[in-house]
């Protein structure tokens, strides 16, 4: 029998609305690789955060045993304490620091509040050459690489005598070449320090290679165990457990006739602001019929979202190439107004941060775009102003007081109604709808589906970006797949499942992004 | 819970009205009544227009987010041009030497403008640099010295009143006139807004209401044009104020370029993808500022009939205090033009009611101080109470 180091027994954690983790069950053996693995939304994080005591004790239900005894942490400080690390998926450095200041940010060497650094560099040499980092201490983090950077968090985690080390996407941002090396480095801490890990990925190869045991979540349950050690297990079989729901009748029908093409983006090449070689949208192609709501599916990250708004008026990226037709015209999509002006609208996914203005009115938040057209010569015209924002309204059914209500005040489907209500009086012919129910509760995402239909009946194109793949297959009639920035599949409705989407997402047949 | 609401409401926005009310009321009362006598009410207005119009001009630079601290310089700037047009020319004329006040100020304005919108530095950093270029430059065109004095016509701005219709003198023609357009000019408005909004089948106040809502303004406008008679009748620079006031209000509660403003302070991404040219907007607004400032500074420089070049010291500060007082956020999107010039008569009639009682400027620099935080603190209990 082994020993078990961490156990998680029976948590719960609810959300106001959602019970994001439903009688879990973990048990990570003692120096061992264990992975996590679900689908976005499937509780993977927040149960690091239980974990990790980001959730404080008490705010969720179960019990944390780590090393024999329960936790009861109240917070980072007392996890870290006891040995338990987690290095997120974004980094947590601070740019303008050394390597060496990080490293020992939060536990410097110290006497009684002076640092001694001679000590804190000779540490971080050693530490450094731990996990085979080969860089001056004193460099700035911002002059090294993410793949460094990463190997710059796991000698902070060293410092901290880890016991535990969580890695949260690890190699999301990293090469193939970076992504081996650090896996290799794992390997190595585990085989020569006896250190435990808990690694949560997307990418099943990676984790067929590194892992001990492997735990499935679905919708916050345990679904699956695997032990890739002592059984043969396929990706394919990890697939199914993470995808194996049901498809209820959660989507309303839709009946309408898909007419030609309408609009259709081609060669579409975005590159980092930040990083001006490195790429970010690799030459999409994508087309839209009249009537047709089309899916873009994919995990955080595939570059979605960067895509979407770098079509609307290049509201990210720079150096953006490609063109966007219009009924086979070429159309300008240089600045937002432009883009708005020529028939597209972009619902963000960010409603608080990119969406709304949240101390000003319903009303307000309706007509931004759209002041023009109740106004004359500059001037607003505010009766004309109440009558439209009273319409759209009713129409979208805001469930809110009147439309002098502030929309901080409101639910997040209410306040995702707003910005409906924004965007579809602005009378686009292409709305592009950007996890259009995230945070919103069942009832919300029913009537904002039927609004969807709505629309398309009334022959507009909808391009649907969606992390949750039973709404991709629910509401589209055709999905692109996107990956690293690159569409790598399409499907029509018919011959789209969960467990087809996810194959060509996770499978490890990746190819080599030509920059970092 | 309705009603419960609106007197929330009510006190959000009298607030600053009543505090004024009370303010005023209190020092009518140590004054003896000076105070509210109509000689010290005109030289209050004198005393305080400048800092009303750079208030009016610093409103929409808060409400975008921003600040601006070069004011109080632009201020001396601008009079010592307009100093070096005027001063020892008598045959430049004054008008062409106010118009190139106010271009040069738009100039300055629009430089601030292209660094902080278009170069992203923050207006702080910007503008605090402003302060001390111009203050510098300033100092170069006048030497060091004062220049005076400026001709007669230019005095006027700032000094003089509105002149009588001639066989009214002691009854004050024209400021009567001015008094009985203005409640006609109200009264018509308020009708016809009143119609339009019924057209568009709104819901509107009951006629008796309506009709004692027209009443009371009537009465305090006729109220305010009889106490005006009393002295020398309505000074120049409250007609200026007056026209300036309507004009912003107008602006930021009207209009398409208003409504990007107020959106711009509330969340400048979101305004950006709603298809705003947010940049352009910011720079407008420090366009505007330069423009506003270069009006305080004409009315400044022809009220002490000097150009100095230590004119507008600590000016900026008035300006955004009275801001904030009117109850304009610090983080941009809440403000009204109307808050700012009752923030900025708060402290005027701070200032003049201390000094007429006797208190000594280090108490009131100390009580102003207070008070403005008093004012924002009440604003964010206010907040934080409607949550």
């Amino acid at each position: 029998m082994e020993h078990i180091v961490l156990e998680m027994q029976n948590i719960v954690k609810e959300f106001p609305g959602v019970r994001a983790l439903d009688n879990v069950n973990i048990r990570v053996r003692e120096n061992t690789i264990h992975a996590l693995v679900g689908e976005n939304g499937a509780g993977k994080s927040t149960l690091m955060k239980v974990l990790s005591g980001v959730y404080p004790y008490g705010s969720y239900e179960g019990k944390v045993l780590f090393a024999g005894e329960e936790c009861r942490f109240r917070g980072i400080k007392e996890s870290e304490k006891k040995g338990i690390v987690i290095i997120h998926q974004e980094l947590a450095l601070i740019p303008q620091l050394s390597i060496m200041e990080n490293i020992f940010l939060g536990n410097e060497r110290a006497v009684k509040g002076v640092i001694n650094w001679e000590e804190c560099r000779r540490k971080a040499l050693e530490l450094m050459e731990t996990v085979g980092l080969k860089e001056n201490p004193g460099t700035l983090i911002n002059q090294i690489g993410v793949g460094k950077q990463q190997l710059v968090e796991i000698a902070k985690a060293l410092s901290k005598d880890v016991k535990l080390l969580i890695l949260d996407e690890p190699t999301a941002a990293l090469n193939d070449e970076e992504s081996q090396k650090l896996l290799n480095l794992i390997l190595h801490l585990k085989k020569e320090f006896g250190m435990t890990g808990i690694i949560i990925s997307h990418k099943l190869g990676e984790i067929l290679k590194v892992a001990d045991d492997i735990t499935v979540l679905r919708d916050g349950s345990t679904v699956e165990f695997f032990c890739p050690g002592t059984e043969e297990v396929t990706e394919d079989q990890i697939i199914k457990g993470m995808v194996g729901r049901e498809l209820t009748n959660l989507y309303p029908a839709r009946d309408v006739e898909i007419g030609p093409q309408r609009f259709e983006i081609r060669d579409w090449t975005v590159y980092s602001e930040e990083y001006r070689d490195q790429k970010f949208i690799d030459k999409v192609n994508i087309t839209l019929k009249k009537g047709e709501v089309v899916g873009i599916a994919g995990l955080m990250g595939a570059g979605r979202t960067e895509f979407a708004m770098s079509v609307f008026g290049r509201s990210f990226g720079s150096r953006i190439q490609g063109t966007v037709y219009k009924d086979g015209k070429e159309i300008d999509v240089s600045t937002v107004s432009a883009a708005i002006k020529n028939g597209i609208a972009y619902l963000t996914e960010d409603r608080k941060e990119l969406g709304l203005l949240l101390y000003e009115s319903i009303r307000n938040n309706i007509t931004l775009p759209n002041l023009a057209q109740v106004s004359g010569k500059g001037v607003i015209n505010e009766n004309e102003e109440v009558k439209v924002a009273e319409e759209y309204f009713h129409k979208l059914n805001v469930k809110a007081p009147g439309i002098q209500q502030q929309t901080n005040n409101l639910s997040g489907g209410n306040q995702q109604k707003v910005l409906l209500a924004r965007w579809i009086l602005s009378q686009p012919d292409l709305l592009i709808l950007d996890e259009p129910t995230r945070g919103i509760d069942v009832g919300a995402k029913y009537e904002i589906y039927n609004i969807i239909n709505d629309l398309a009946r009334e022959g507009k194109c909808i391009l649907v970006i969606s992390s949750e793949l039973p709404e991709v297959l629910g509401v589209c009639d055709r999905i692109y797949v996107m990956k690293e920035g690159s569409i790598v599949g399409e499907f029509l409705k018919e011959d789209a499942s969960q467990e087809k989407i996810m194959k060509v997402i996770v499978q490890s047949d990746r190819r080599g992004r030509d920059e970092c | 819970m309705n009603a419960e609401n609106k007197v929330r409401f009510d006190i959000k926005k009298y607030g600053m009205v009543i505090a004024l009310v009370v303010i005023a009321s209190l020092f009518q009362v140590l004054t003896d009544g000076v105070l509210l006598a109509p000689m010290n009410i005109s030289k209050l207005i004198m005393q305080n227009g400048y800092i009303l119009i750079l208030a009016i001009g610093m409103l929409p630079v808060i409400l975008t987010g921003d600040i601006d601290l070069s004011v109080g310089s632009i201020v001396a700037l601008i009079g010592a041009v307009i100093s070096k047009l005027l001063v020892g020319h008598p045959e430049f004329p004054v008008f062409a030497a106010i118009l190139l006040g106010l271009a040069a100020g738009m100039v300055i304005g629009a430089w601030h403008g292209f660094w902080i919108a278009y170069m992203r530095i923050p207006a702080f950093i910007a503008t605090l640099s402003g302060m001390l270029i111009f203050r510098g430059v300033t100092l170069v065109i006048t030497q060091g010295k004062t220049i005076a004095p400026f001709p007669d016509s230019y005095q006027y701005l700032a000094q003089a009143y509105i002149p009588d219709i001639p066989g009214t003198e002691g009854f004050h023609g024209t400021t009567v006139l001015i008094g009985v357009l203005l409640i006609i000019a109200y009264v018509i408005s308020e009708i016809r807004r009143r119609k339009r909004e019924m057209q568009y089948g709104f819901l509107v106040s009951r006629g008796p209401l309506f009709g004692i809502r027209l009443a009371a303004v009537t009465v305090v406008i006729a109220v305010a044009t009889f106490w005006f008679t009393r002295f020398r009748g309505i000074p120049v620079i409250l007609v200026i104020l007056g026209v300036l006031m309507s004009v912003y209000s107008f602006i930021t509660q009207r209009t398409i370029l208003g409504r990007h403003i107020y959106a711009l302070g509330g969340n400048e991404r979101a305004t950006r993808l709603s298809g705003v040219n947010t940049k352009k907007v910011k720079f407008l607004v420090f366009v505007n500022m330069g423009l506003m400032a270069a009006f305080a500074a004409i009315v400044y420089s022809a009220r002490i009939n000097c150009a100095d070049p230590k004119a507008g010291d600590g000016f900026e500060l008035d300006a955004i205090a009275a801001c904030y007082i009117g109850g304009a956020s610090a983080s941009g999107g809440v403000g009204k033009v109307t808050g700012a010039v009752i923030g900025g008569l708060v402290m005027g009639v701070l200032n003049n009611g201390m000094s007429i009682v006797g208190v000594g400027t280090d108490w009131q620099k100390i009580i102003k101080g207070l008070v403005l935080l008093a004012a924002v603190v009440f604003d964010i209990i206010n907040q934080s109470r409607k949550k």
